[in-house]
């Protein structure tokens, strides 16, 4: 596509990458049949293509108000348009050029800045995030009336699943703790090191490190998202020069943002080399667990009903791979047909929050997908994705990893039943 | 000149001052229409500036979004009463230019038309509003063992609204028909804002075939609402051989002997050597690399038809000089196969940042000297080509890479598209194969008709809209515009239209 971006952005880091990027695409509209907000608004700005032209109008000097701001703000970032490019349009970088850019000229009302504010200030930090999820428990009894829809959003209280004791295993491999899955679903990575453990993989979550950055990526502070970066790089980097085989991502969400480290720090001289390298070893579980024996699993499924949903960022982010399926129906799951598979829920990291309107539509269709085949229960591989589903599903929403451990199954059949 | 549309000198011009007939017509609209519908601000309007081709862009004096045929009907009716023109817009996948809006009209978008209303196994047919996806159809009656067979290579994103209007093909027409074939009743809004009924459910129906008319009019008589079409079951077995040639003209000379001998494939495809390599590295179908050609033949039938059709294929292009044929195992490394074809066109942006998709057809029998010839002028203007076709049929889709950052480089272009039609002219074959003229080919279609047809052409479209409001200077030129091209474009020393006096 022709491009005339001005000279105050040319020459410009941003300026050059979003060049490279418009001038691969053809405008063919391919990418706005597999966009979620494209198919359910049927509005060009609504969709890649219209964005990216929205974008592109603020790159060649047009000045943005708060309505490109409105439908960039509606893209849900899943990336699906990728999959689709054939011209291989990076759109998500372009995006988050792009955001960055509006978000320069155009000021959102104070609730809109207070809300973002809050989403980086206290979500993307454990023990903040911790306090208010605790405040939230207590309160929940008194979330009535117009505060009702709240208590959607605060995951119910389970039983803790303990880590394993700690033993000298030959192997060694880091976890990404993150910042909103170690308060909500703790057991997710419980039930990961127990699992690795009995293959023979010490599992450790380095201290120190945290937030992945996506939250602050997406929501237009990209270097705040480099400075979480950087801690993390810290964080693993001793495990890493120990030996520490992969970094082990269970919420793939994280993993989007994690792969893409080396991209992010690539013009950073002290950390590219690390970033990069970070990025090499960030690894799904599923991915990691198709590579093991998991011979001694085969019958543990006994032919229960699963419905599967493959986030977004698993299907659509480079880098990362999805195994699940594989690896469920190995263990004795019996997959439901899911239609439509390749649509976002609507979770989006924080676009459940920020957009509720698309969220909670995106979530009715997919979770009429998903129990169309009577499953006993769903899962996923995303924590963003597994509380924003469980919140109006009928039937349990887990992390697939869960369904390996036994004991796990109770609680789901107890729930089903 | 001054009728060229020259979108691409409008670029991001200077937002023009909203005019008092926006003013009057943006009144008029919002007065029965919601206010968020109607988009009237340059930020709003730039996404909608193009379509599929991208070197035509020209801003719309305003866009209207509705999601009700009643607002549709509401648009028309007032853009009648004020004589202001209108262009429908579907996907806006269009590589004609057919949907480019106009600086003083209305773009009308159908994209918000995205159900199907009812799919009637019984008598194989689906009920689908215009902004339905070509392959959304398929993948809705796939679990009832049907197809909608028409499946132009960007049917993953094109609607159904614009395949009528342009009548798409596809690479099964070739044994199972255009759109014209595949459909049975459409309804459209009149640009009185009337709604018409075209076609029936039933096979024929008396009277003037009017559906047929209507079908490929690309806008000019009427904005659809509703299209049914025809479902296929799917056959019970489908094939596709993957034929590699060392040479372009062995390759186009297999093509004629397998029509020749009485073979129908459900699709018959050719790729140059740039379009492989193109498609390849996006695709990794498993194309050979250091072909000169490959050929895609899809059989498709019974299970015997299948084993005698591709027996015959394989001897038939053996003779001709193929140099490895490969046969799909399953559906799955079929799938494959025609992924690199169906993506051919936008992977080109990856070996260039932009590209014009020429769409002519020929004999078939000339396949072989039109694509040595299309060779030639590539070195004559200096520009890279690739060429991604529906061999069984002639129908050709050079691909011309360019940079539009050049200065001049889409202006010559142009120049060799303009080339390229001539040639398939020459070859006794036609400027436009599916893709419709719109307004890219629209200087063409001088070359194409004498003005008597073009003449007649113009009554059609008074007998639908006297006003001349819908899609206006698109598809069919005008006399005087054929007559200013015929003086710039002098062809072996003849002037088209000599009756016509030269400004």
């Amino acid at each position: 596509m022709q491009t005339s971006i001005i000279d105050a952005l040319r020459d410009t880091e941003d300026g050059r990458e979003a060049d490279r990027i418009l001038r691969a695409c053809t405008h063919c509209g391919f990418c706005t049949a597999t966009c979620p907000t494209y198919q359910l608004l049927g509005d060009e700005r609504d969709g890649p293509r219209g964005r990216i032209y929205l974008i592109k109008q603020v790159l060649e000097g047009e000045t943005p108000t708060e309505k490109t701001q409105y439908h960039l703000d509606r893209c849900l970032t899943c990336r699906a348009c990728e999959t689709t490019c054939p011209s291989g349009v990076e759109y998500a970088k372009l995006a988050d050029i792009g955001r960055d850019l509006v978000d320069r000229q155009v000021e959102r009302p104070a609730r809109e800045r207070w809300l973002r504010w809050l989403l980086r200030h206290v979500v993307a930090y454990r023990r903040r995030f911790a306090v208010v999820h605790a405040l939230g428990q207590i309160a929940r009894p008194f979330l009535v009336g117009r505060l009702a829809p709240l208590r959607q959003k605060l995951p119910p209280r389970r039983p803790r699943v303990d880590w394993p004791q700690a033993s000298e295993r030959s192997r060694l491999m880091l976890v990404h703790d993150g910042c909103v899955q170690p308060v909500a679903t703790p057991n997710t990575n419980a039930h990961a090191a127990r699992i690795l453990d009995q293959l023979g993989i010490r599992l450790v979550a380095a201290s120190g490190a945290g937030c992945c950055g996506a939250l602050s990526q997406h929501l237009s502070h990209r270097a705040e998202a480099h400075d979480f970066a950087r801690a993390n790089i810290d964080a693993w980097w001793p495990y890493i020069e120990q030996g520490a085989e992969a970094i082990v991502i269970t919420a793939s969400g994280c993993g989007a943002s994690i792969t893409e480290y080396g991209y992010m720090l690539r013009n950073d001289p002290a950390y590219a080399e690390k970033a990069a390298r970070v990025s090499e070893l960030a690894r799904d579980l599923s991915d990691i667990l198709a590579d093991e024996d998991l011979s001694a699993l085969a019958d543990i499924g006994g032919g229960r009903r699963v419905a599967y949903h493959p986030p977004c960022t698993l299907q659509n982010a480079p880098g990362l791979h999805d195994k699940i399926g594989v690896i469920l129906a190995g263990a004795g799951y019996k997959l439901t047909h899911v239609s439509n598979a390749h649509l976002c829920c609507g979770s989006a990291g924080s676009y459940s929050i920020l957009q509720p309107e698309i969220a909670n539509q995106l979530r009715a269709d997919k979770l009429s997908s998903l129990g169309a085949d009577n499953p006993e229960v769903i899962v996923t591989a995303n924590v963003g994705c597994q509380l924003h589903l469980e919140a109006a599903a009928g039937v349990p929403v887990r992390h697939w990893i869960e369904l390996l451990e036994p004991e796990a199954l109770k609680p789901v059949r107890a729930a089903a039943a | 000149m001054s009728e060229l549309p020259a979108a691409h000198a409008a670029g991001a011009g200077a937002p023009a001052p909203e005019n008092d007939a926006k003013a009057r017509m943006r009144a008029a609209l919002t007065a029965e229409l919601p206010e968020e519908i109607v988009l009237h601000a340059e930020e709003d309007l730039r996404p909608f500036e193009c379509d599929g081709l991208s070197a035509y862009r020209r801003l719309p004096m305003l866009a209207v979004l509705p999601s009700t045929i009643e607002q549709v009907q509401a648009v028309l009716r007032i853009c009648h009463a004020h004589d202001t023109p209108v262009v429908a817009r579907g996907a806006g996948t269009g590589l004609s230019g057919g949907a480019l809006p106009l600086e003083s009209g209305v773009l009308l978008s159908l994209a918000k038309f995205n159900r199907i209303l009812d799919i009637d196994t019984a008598n194989r047919r689906a009920t689908v509003q215009p902004g339905v996806r070509n392959l959304a159809i398929s993948q809705a009656v796939d679990h009832l063992g049907l197809y909608y067979a028409p499946d132009p290579s960007s049917q993953i994103a094109c609607s159904i609204g614009g395949n009528v209007a342009e009548n798409s093909g596809g690479v099964h027409c070739l044994k199972y028909g255009l759109t014209t074939n595949n459909i049975v009743q459409i309804e459209i809004v009149t640009i009185e804002g009337e709604r018409l009924t075209i076609g029936s459910p039933a096979l024929d129906s008396p009277g003037y075939d009017l559906l047929a008319l209507m079908t490929g009019s690309e806008g000019l008589l009427g904005v659809i609402v509703e299209v049914v079409v025809k479902l296929l079951p799917k056959p019970e077995l489908a094939q596709c051989a993957l034929i590699a040639f060392d040479d372009v003209r062995k390759a186009g000379n297999a093509v004629a002997e397998i029509i020749k001998a009485g073979i129908v494939p459900a699709g018959l495809e050719m790729l140059d050597h740039p379009a492989i390599l193109a498609t390849e590295e996006f695709v990794h179908a498993g194309y050979p690399t250091d072909a000169a050609a490959i050929l895609l033949c899809e059989i498709d039938g019974t299970e015997g038809e299948v084993a005698d059709d591709m027996a015959r294929v394989r001897e038939v292009v053996e003779a001709s000089g193929a140099t490895d044929i490969r046969i799909s195992r399953d559906d799955v490394e079929r799938a494959l196969f025609w992924a690199g074809r169906k993506a051919a066109f936008p992977a080109m942006g990856r070996i260039s940042p932009d590209y014009y998709c020429m769409d002519g057809t020929i004999p078939r029998r000339a396949l072989a000297d039109v694509l040595i010839g299309i060779g030639e002028l590539s070195e004559q203007y200096g520009q890279r080509v690739a060429n991604v076709f529906h061999a069984g049929d002639g129908n050709l889709h050079p691909l011309i890479l360019y940079d539009a950052n050049q200065p001049g480089e889409l202006e010559n272009t142009e120049a060799f598209g303009g080339a390229i039609c001539r040639l398939c002219l020459e070859y006794g074959g036609t400027i436009t194969g599916e893709h419709g003229v719109g307004v890219e080919k629209i200087d063409q279609m001088c070359v194409q008709f004498p003005s008597a047809e073009l003449t007649q052409f113009h009554a059609v479209k008074a007998a639908f809209d006297a006003k001349t409001l819908l899609n206006p200077d698109k598809a069919v030129p005008t006399l005087h515009r054929c007559a200013e091209f015929g003086a710039m474009h002098v062809h072996h020393g003849q002037l088209p239209h000599p009756e016509l006096e030269r400004l």
